[in-house]
């Protein structure tokens, strides 16, 4: 947590005082400097002829732009605040960078013609999406959405993905180039790759694409979009205004533990590009012998030793990773959260809705549970037929001395992201709905049912130290038994259903604020209380006081609720004072049921934004999923860019899914009968709770039913005609604005 | 390699060592004894940092001066001069393009004389590719329009690209050409707006600078493209000849006519007169005529009238050293001014014919068209008269000859693979390459260099590929050094073919018993150096057989003794349509490291295509064959990638 990948002398410095004393002045590295030079020319002139050429073509008014991003061209935008959408705009851009190419060859020049490349590579990769969308075909990604920014924010900000690695070129052999790219997958690193090691790394059947946290991203200039994805952060999670290059360029170096790692021969543009990266502060190790003349000190590496390579990459970084090994014979990392296993794949599942299962974490006393156990009653995998789908249950004992049955819920919760975290496994759903499958690759490997039981022990007393002591996993696979302990689950989730329906804001004296966000979005803070979870939908109330109880001084603090100034808005004196003096001094009050006054503000890693759409007199929500149009006239990236970063935007509102089912969900503003729009996805996951919900607030069952999806419109026009035949509330209600 | 320079018997050829070994010490000159005494050349010249642009210079690169006195830098002083180098040759093959254009233009506008469209089926072949309406029309009209359309390629200032190139590549490549600005709208447009380019004081940005010497060289394709299809039209599509090659072809009682240089319109009319014309020979009190040839005419008669093979281009003065040649009739290109003097050492008699192309002191008949086959009995006249000259006592003529069987258009080829698979004849090919039979395709093109051992590298890289199963095609002076060492034939297969390539080539002579009476050669002659255009033509049937862009095909070309600018041309042409290029001479370019790394490298991310500099011919051959490897490892990576992650279409990455 407290890690940031900088030694703490550099943090005091201005930007550029970081790579003083790198380059020996009496014998700098000059032929790596003419490669750089070399390498920046080529690339801008090439820029020039594409876009010049572009121009003739289509005219310096055509749009220009990538797709799913609320960011135009992000390296621009970032580091020189343009907001580009026209071919013709590009001009003058790329002639100021054409212009900062000095013949002089010093680190100084080397590191602004990496600058320019970066710029060019943008421009030649922008100008390529003129083509169209989709431009690439599976694993290749080419350039990543916003969507995809967010998706991993969280992992991002609380470091569970440790670093970025920059994969370059091509290595000696598939196996060694498998060989690190699993490590740094084990080791939960986020992975761009670019040339021939996204070759190696498909015929090596290494796990590739977004759902890996591995990109794959293409050749040649589409490295870029690691910089423009990393770029992305500064301006979605950090509130830095657009434009501010050496505030941004400092988020880069403190927040994104970016390092690349260059394989075979480099070529000038390569090597240009190289010095992008340490533009942005990110050390570059090639794993190659370069002579004297073409390195410098902690920042251009040579290191043939593959063997080693990772371990210097870290240390050069500043990286320190807390290892964890779990006695299991599959990998386990985050990389493989977003794996799913095909039926074809599959060597047993259970649950789903098609077989009885259940998940339970259960407090016990101190004498009823034997530390470290794992027992399997029933049938393990070896006495099971491949492709069967059979009973399961697991069920955990925990036992701590400041453990408290709250928490039961909110550990039984993250058997989901630790079981996905193993590479073969696969979890869907929780309690009795869970549903697990388990590959044949996995079981190949040595898969047996007690590895659930390493594994959830492992990491359960890694992650809740301070109030797990002991555990004991039993996992039964008798049909019987599953049954059996089936109703006991029952009866204990009925117990925690009743505790929580009795959990509101009003019944409890503290909220907890989640600052957890702040390694990326200093800005910003999320104020939790029973009844709204966390934007990013990852952290609830319960989950912020067991965090407290783990860290005292952690990014969930109580918040004393004190001094009401609106009860109806939500407004409190204590409240007001924690986002004062926890954003910097930036937001003053922030209400926490209204989205139209002084509404909360967002990090970037919310599942949904919710817009004004004042022709309806309600509001539309939009999720991460939907990439589509919306009736608010942007898609979710163009929202997104809007209201992320620490920053009120009234009418505008990241949050997560499940607050739209709470009593308390705008209700300054009228509640859930403001809502005149949503994809279909998202009504479809909220399901029958949501008719709860709306009948609760004495809607009807039927309100559902008058909620527009993208199946009725995506514009105002389209959609109010059905919200008028629907006699939607939201129309005769009172005036949002 | 200090020592081998030296030594003036820098060939592999066994007929020329022979001949320079008769003519040691005898004062009689040849560019062997030139080259030796050229040493050493120029290294600022040799790297291409000598300007001699403007006459302020020549400025030359060194640490003191680091620019030209304009201040161009050494990658401005490289970039132009590859230009200028791409423009000699792109005007050079243009050039012969439009004479057949001009020959088939008097045809089209009912002026036959002496030609006449000799293959009808290819006229309508290529008018049809080019969307010139067929149906129901008089071979007269369909060639009006196409030699219309020609006539346009050559002279169109704006408004219409190239339709030869939109019409002969995938439409990817198209494209990509139009992206990076280097779509030709003519081929002299182009040359002159290059050559405006390179003026002093006009264009110093690197890249701006090499990617005309691209379209320059896209112009270079057109040019050969229009002087192969119209030459197939005039003259006939290839078809397998079989022959004799090297000076063993020569004989001692006949009229030997050597003809040399590159165009076949005054070649095959030759062939024509000297076939008609024996009782002339006869009453000189030779045997008959013999007609022989050196270069690429020599390919172009031998492809259509099977005409052997006398040598390739640095043995052309030994040819007339073995005192058997009565007349070396020349028309243009790769034409040494060096056989005006050894000549006259001999009875033979040089006749220059064309007006571009003279040498002082030879026997000039400015060849016309219009009077095409008289011109053509002159100049057979004038070797006639020669043969009476002829001293017995100094013809040593090396017993020195090898099979050839060639005639390999890539219509005879396609037909012949179409006895395997009659519905899709290139799959033949694919599959072979798929299942790893064969490891690819190579193209062998280019020249003869001193700067290299005669002959040596087409040699040791063509047997190594054939080794390690390449399927191999090749054209020019590459082919005629395979011509001449014996590696046009089917014993050569037996020789030197791996087992992979063997099987392949044996399923082609089982398949096509009825219509080959000679088994397949180890490398198949496509043709002359502008016949190149066959060989792309393949590499573009490959690449739509596998439904990629053509940087994904595993077929490369290599020019292992590189000379003329038109090799130039042809091999920047070949990176830009996709192809890795092998050149076993070191051009004037590693003096502005930025251009050299366009070429060795970042050509491969912007075009597909890149060029390797290798002189060593073991080494240029492991390049070749991991440039193959290379290609076909990411084919199957990419189709392993399409099928696990169900894509509809491969990966259009290479």
């Amino acid at each position: 947590m407290t890690e940031t990948g900088v030694r703490s002398k550099e943090w005091e410095k201005s930007f550029e005082e970081i790579y003083e004393g790198a380059v020996d002045e009496s014998n700098p590295p000059l032929a790596l400097f003419q490669k750089a030079y070399d390498g920046a020319i080529i690339a801008t002139s090439y820029a020039e002829i594409l876009l010049s050429q572009a121009i003739r073509r289509y005219g310096p008014d055509h749009p220009v732009g990538y797709p799913d991003t609320g960011y135009y061209l992000p390296v621009i935008m970032n580091l020189s605040g343009e907001k580009v959408t026209k071919l013709g705009e590009l001009v003058p851009i790329l002639n100021r960078m054409r212009n900062q190419i000095k013949e002089e060859l010093n680190f100084y020049n080397a590191r602004l013609c990496g600058e320019s490349t970066a710029y060019a590579a943008e421009i030649i990769e922008a100008l390529r999406y003129l083509k169209g969308e989709k431009l690439h075909v599976d694993p290749w990604t080419g350039f990543l959405g916003d969507p995809v920014v967010r998706r991993y924010g969280i992992l991002l900000v609380d470091w569970t993905i440790p670093g970025q690695a920059v994969i370059v070129g091509k290595a000696k052999s598939t196996e060694a180039l498998a060989k690190i790219v699993s490590d740094l997958q084990n080791k939960g690193f986020m992975i761009f790759m670019a040339y021939e090691v996204v070759d190696q790394a498909i015929e090596a059947g290494l796990k590739l694409g977004i759902d890996f946290i591995t990109f794959t991203l293409g050749n040649f200039t589409q490295v870029i979009h690691a910089v423009n994805y990393a770029l992305r952060a500064g301006l979605a999670f950090g509130g830095i205004a657009p434009g501010l290059r050496e505030e941004q360029r400092d988020y880069q170096r403190r927040r994104v533990r970016a390092f690349v790692l260059h394989f075979g021969e480099r070529d000038e543009v390569q090597v240009a590009a190289h010095f992008a990266a340490i533009f942005l502060g990110f050390p570059v190790l090639v794993a190659e012998e370069l002579p004297a003349d073409e390195q410098i000190p902690n920042w251009y590496i040579s290191h043939p030793d593959y063997d080693t390579l990772v371990q210097v990459a870290l240390e050069v970084r500043g990286i320190k990773l807390k290892i964890l090994d779990i006695p299991v014979p599959f990998a386990v990392a985050p990389a493989f959260e977003g794996e799913a296993i095909r039926k074809k794949d599959m060597y047993l599942e259970f649950g789903g809705g098609r077989t009885p299962s259940f998940e339970l974490v259960k407090m016990v006393g101190e004498n009823e549970i034997e530390d470290g156990k794992v027992e399997v009653i029933g049938p393990d995998v070896d006495q099971i037929e491949p492709g069967s789908a059979i009973s399961g249950g697991i069920y955990v004992k925990i036992y701590g001395r400041k453990m408290q049955e709250d928490f039961e819920g909110v550990l039984e919760r993250r058997i989901h992201d630790f079981v996905n975290y193993g590479e073969g496994l696969w979890h869907t759903g929780q309690r009795n709905t869970c549903w697990y499958r388990v590959s044949n690759d996995c079981v190949a490997k040595g898969f047996r049912f007690r590895h659930y039981g390493d594994l959830l022990i492992a990491k359960f007393k890694d992650d809740f130290p301070a109030i797990v002591d002991r555990v004991q996993v039993t996992i039964y696979t008798d049909p019987k038994l599953v049954e059996e302990k089936l109703e006991e689950a029952r009866e204990v989730y009925a117990r925690r259903d009743a505790r929580l329906a009795g959990l509101t804001d009003e019944s409890v004296e503290v909220f907890y604020s989640c600052t957890l966000c702040q390694s990326f979005a200093p800005n910003h803070v999320c104020v939790v209380t029973p009844e709204r979870l966390g934007l990013c939908g990852a952290v609830s109330w319960l989950d912020g006081k067991a965090s407290n109880e783990i860290d005292p001084t952690g990014p969930n603090q109580p918040i004393k609720k004190e001094g009401v100034i609106d009860e109806g808005k939500g407004i409190w004196t204590s409240v007001n004072e924690f986002v004062y003096n926890n954003t910097n001094r930036n937001i003053e009050e922030c209400s926490m049921y209204s989205f139209i006054d002084r509404p909360m503000t967002s990090c970037g890693c919310f599942e949904c934004i919710m817009a004004i759409v004042p022709e309806a007199n309600g509001v539309m929500i939009t999720t991460r999923e939907h990439g589509g149009m919306t009736p608010c006239g942007m898609n979710f990236s163009t929202l997104a860019g809007t209201v992320g970063g620490g920053i009120q935007t009234p009418g505008f509102m990241g949050h997560g899914r499940a607050f739209i089912l709470s009593k308390k969900f705008i209700k300054a503003d009228g509640g859930l009968a403001r809502l005149v729009w949503m994809p279909k996805e998202l009504k479809d996951w909220l399901g029958d709770d949501l008719r709860k919900s709306a009948e609760a607030q004495g809607l009807g069952a039927d309100f559902v039913d008058k909620i527009a999806d993208e199946t009725v419109g995506t514009s105002t026009e389209e959609i109010l005609p059905f919200l008028e035949e629907k006699g939607h509330p939201a129309l005769t209600m009172e005036p949002l604005m | 390699m200090a020592e081998k320079k030296k030594d003036r018997n820098r060939t592999i050829d066994p007929a020329a060592l022979e001949v320079l070994a008769k003519t040691e010490g005898s004062g009689i000159e040849s560019c062997y004894d030139r080259y030796l005494n050229m040493q050493p050349q120029c290294q600022y010249g040799n790297t291409g940092i000598c300007c001699t642009i403007c006459i302020q210079g020549p400025c030359r690169i060194t640490k003191k001066a680091s620019k030209g006195i304009c201040g161009a830098t050494s990658y401005t002083i490289v970039a132009r001069n590859l230009i200028r180098h791409v423009l000699g040759g792109t005007a050079a093959h243009s050039d012969h393009g439009l004479h057949t254009t001009l020959v088939l233009k008097e045809i089209a506008e009912g002026h036959e004389g002496d030609y006449s469209i000799t293959d009808s089926d290819k006229l309508k072949r290529v008018a049809q590719r080019m969307d010139i309406p067929t149906e129901g029309r008089t071979d007269r009209e369909i060639l009006k329009d196409l030699v219309d359309l020609a006539l346009q390629e050559f002279s169109r200032i704006d408004g219409t690209y190239s339709k030869w190139i939109e019409k002969t590549v995938v439409p990817q490549r198209v494209e990509k050409f139009l992206d990076c600005n280097i779509m030709p709208y003519s081929i002299h447009r182009t040359v002159s707006e290059s050559m405006a380019q390179t003026h002093m004081g006009m264009d110093a940005d690197p890249v701006n600078l090499v990617f005309q010497a691209l379209k320059a060289a896209l112009c270079d394709y057109m040019g050969m493209h229009i002087a192969t299809d119209l030459s197939d039209i005039l003259f006939g599509t290839p078809t397998p000849v079989v022959t004799e090659a090297n000076m063993g072809v020569l004989e001692e009682n006949m009229v030997n006519i050597a003809l040399h240089g590159h165009n076949p319109v005054l070649s095959e009319m030759v062939v024509k007169a000297a076939r008609a014309m024996t009782d002339e020979a006869k009453a000189a009190g030779a045997e008959g005529i013999k007609c022989m040839g050196i270069c690429c005419t020599g390919n172009e008669v031998l492809m259509r009238q099977g005409v052997p093979p006398l040598t390739n281009f640095l043995s052309q003065e030994l040819a007339i050293m073995t005192g058997a040649v009565d007349a070396m009739v020349v028309d243009v290109q790769c034409i040494m001014p060096g056989i005006q003097a050894t000549a006259e050492c001999f009875h033979t008699k040089i006749i220059t014919t064309m007006t571009n192309a003279k040498i002082p002191g030879s026997y000039y008949i400015d060849f016309d068209e219009a009077h095409a086959f008289e011109k053509a009995q002159e100049i057979v006249r004038v070797a006639i008269a020669a043969f009476k000259e002829r001293d017995k006592s100094r013809v040593k003529i090396p017993k020195i000859k090898n099979k050839v069987v060639a005639g390999f258009s890539l219509e005879v080829l396609t037909d012949l693979l179409s006895s395997i698979n009659p519905d899709e004849p290139i799959k033949v090919v694919t599959d072979a390459v798929d299942s790893g039979e064969l490891a690819g395709v190579a193209l062998f093109a280019g020249c003869n260099n001193l700067k290299v051992m005669h002959d040596e590298s087409h040699f040791v890289i063509a047997t190594e590929l054939a080794k390690n199963n390449v399927l191999l095609v090749s054209t020019g002076c590459a082919a005629g050094t395979f011509a001449k060492l014996g590696l046009l034939n089917s014993d050569a297969v037996e020789k030197y073919a791996g087992d992979g390539l063997k099987a392949f080539l044996n399923r082609l002579n089982e398949a096509n018993k009825d219509k080959m009476q000679e088994k397949m050669p180890l490398i198949f002659h496509m043709g002359s150096c502008v016949d190149n255009t066959r060989c792309y033509d393949f590499t573009n049937a490959l690449a739509k057989q596998w439904n990629v862009d053509v940087p994904k095909v595993p077929f490369v070309a290599s020019a292992p003794e590189a000379m003329s600018e038109k090799a130039v041309s042809i091999g920047s042409w070949c990176v830009t349509l996709g192809i890795p290029v092998h050149v076993g001479v070191v051009p004037p370019i590693p003096g502005s490291p930025l251009v050299d790394g366009i070429a060795l490298q970042i050509a491969h991310d912007v075009y597909g295509g890149y060029f390797m500099w290798e002189e060593d011919p073991h080494e240029a051959a492991k390049k070749l064959l991991a440039a193959l490897n290379e290609r076909t490892w990411k084919l199957r990576v990419h189709r392993m990638a399409q099928q696990k992650y169900e894509t509809e279409t491969i990966s259009t990455t290479w």
